[in-house]
């Protein structure tokens, strides 16, 4: 390998000109698409996994109503709180906690006053099998399966709500061989939707819209509330404007429409 | 840092596994691609080299369907209770040996072209069964490229983070290897442990990089042994 990658090399340089060539037509073709790429209105949302698919209809009716383009990124909402402290670009962050923002907040990273909660996720125990989850959960206690995915506790709220669900019921220590984890709630829903993991716990919002599988919805107070809160992280006006879209009825009827509860 | 201590043993016993696994596979494989050319070489020589040039999430994904319970080749696996390979130190085995094919079959299939005709005529005039030469010749004279596949595949597996990302499910003990726990650590901020373990990686991938490169210097070339 090497060796190819000396002669290569050589290649490159014994024909000087027509490198010049084609990094020249790379420039040009750079200098002529980049100007439009800034000028068009954008901003950069980082959104936490449960929320790929409200947030997808909120860009295109935002979209609609105002000509701006939101440029979304979908994942762990861990990750992006650790990403945002190394300097990501994001102009917002839509996390599935409230303690995240929280701290981006109270260490400058966010802009103060603009933190709001805006959706409750519910946590369901969701199975690709339709005759595998019973109406009252009890198949947890039981045990008869092999893999049950969640979300990685550390990374991801809904994880960590999990988590806190199994111990509560005293299952946790029993079924931590079982557990599978996913980088995001989105690996883990790919996990149970493929079979892979028989069951596992994903949001509401993930699989409300479909009626594949069988499902037990988690009783709210049998966990901490996955408040999911939201903040501006650069002083943008297009980005406030997304925010207060995000709040307005047509927002909050997107995100109702997934089996959040909102306040 | 316990969990850490079990995601290093998981990842030695898959390297060393895989490693194991590889030299036997490789081996007859290179010994067939080296002896002469042809279109079926061609393809199966392509084939092999494909983990090079796919990204990992490709081989993750294909991996992932095809050891899924509704795949064909796990309804095989039924009868014996086996419902799907991912999620499995077994399954991430399968992976690795995919992912780190090439690295095994491209040093020994050198070693083997090096040896040119020459041993095997001198072998055959002295009346030496075809199965006795591979052994007691093409091994011995090819034993740099053992060594180099060996050393390659072993350290590749070490570095696999993609395939295992896709496909294991992070289980402390089971799948979960220190790739997957730098990461892990460096999302969670955890930055004293993820220097410490990545450091500690730098070390032995320079190690085994400077080995093969002193061994290749000391054994010298093949034909003028």
């Amino acid at each position: 390998m090497t060796h190819a990658l000396r002669h290569a090399s050589r290649e490159a340089y014994s024909k000087p000109s027509r490198l010049r060539r084609a990094v020249l037509a790379g420039i040009a073709a750079i200098a002529l698409v980049f100007p439009a790429l800034a000028l068009a209105k954008d901003i950069q949302v980082a959104v936490a996994a449960n929320f790929t698919e409200p947030a997808k209809d909120i860009a295109q009716a935002f979209e609609k109503k105002t000509g701006t383009h939101v440029i979304m990124t979908f994942g762990a909402s861990g990750a992006f709180y650790s990403q945002i402290q190394q300097g990501a670009p994001f102009d917002v962050m839509l996390s599935a906690d409230a303690e995240r923002p929280f701290k981006l907040e109270d260490s400058g990273l966010g802009i103060k006053g603009t933190r709001f909660t805006y959706a409750y996720g519910k946590l369901v125990l969701w199975s690709a099998n339709p005759a595998l989850i019973d109406p009252a959960g009890k198949v947890l206690a039981q045990g008869n399966f092999q893999h049950l995915a969640i979300a990685d506790p550390v990374s991801a709220p809904y994880g960590a709500a999990a988590v806190d669900y199994l111990r509560k019921r005293g299952l946790y220590d029993v079924l931590a061989p079982k557990i599978v984890k996913g980088a995001s709630i989105a690996q883990a829903f790919s996990f149970i939707d493929t079979g892979s993991a028989e069951m596992g716990f994903v949001a509401l919002s993930q699989i409300h819209k479909s009626h594949k599988g069988s499902r037990w919805v988690v009783p709210i107070r049998d966990y901490p509330a996955i408040e999911q809160q939201a903040i501006l992280l650069h002083e943008n006006p297009d980005a406030r404007a997304y925010l207060a879209f995000l709040k307005s009825p047509a927002g909050l009827n997107i995100i109702k429409s997934y089996g959040y509860d909102v306040k | 840092m316990a969990d850490v201590g079990a995601a290093i043993w998981v990842t030695v016993c898959l390297a060393t596994i895989t490693t194991l696994c590889l030299l036997i596979i490789a081996t007859p494989l290179a010994w067939w691609l080296s002896r002469g050319r042809s279109l079926v070489k061609d393809i199966i020589t392509a084939i092999v080299a494909l983990p090079i040039v796919l990204p990992p999430t490709v081989l993750g994904f294909y991996l992932l369907v095809a050891m899924g319970p509704q795949s064909p080749l796990m309804t095989l696996l039924h009868p014996f209770g086996i419902r799907t390979l991912n999620f499995s130190f077994a399954g991430l085995v399968i992976g690795s040996i995919v992912y780190s094919l090439p690295f095994a079959v491209q040093p020994i299939r050198n070693a083997f072209e090096h040896l040119g005709r020459r041993p095997f005529d001198v072998a055959a005039t002295l009346r030496a069964s075809p199965l006795d030469t591979f052994f007691s010749v093409a091994l011995p004279m090819a034993r740099k490229g053992f060594l180099t596949a060996a050393l390659l595949v072993f350290t590749h597996t070490v570095g696999e983070f993609g395939v295992v990302l896709m496909i294991g499910g992070a289980i402390p003990g089971k799948t979960e290897v220190v790739s997957i726990r730098i990461w892990q650590m460096v999302e969670q901020l955890d930055w004293p442990n993820a220097h410490r373990l990545a450091g500690g990686l730098l070390v032995f991938a320079f190690t085994v990089l400077l080995s093969l490169l002193i061994i290749d210097r000391r054994l010298g070339s093949p034909q003028h042994d």
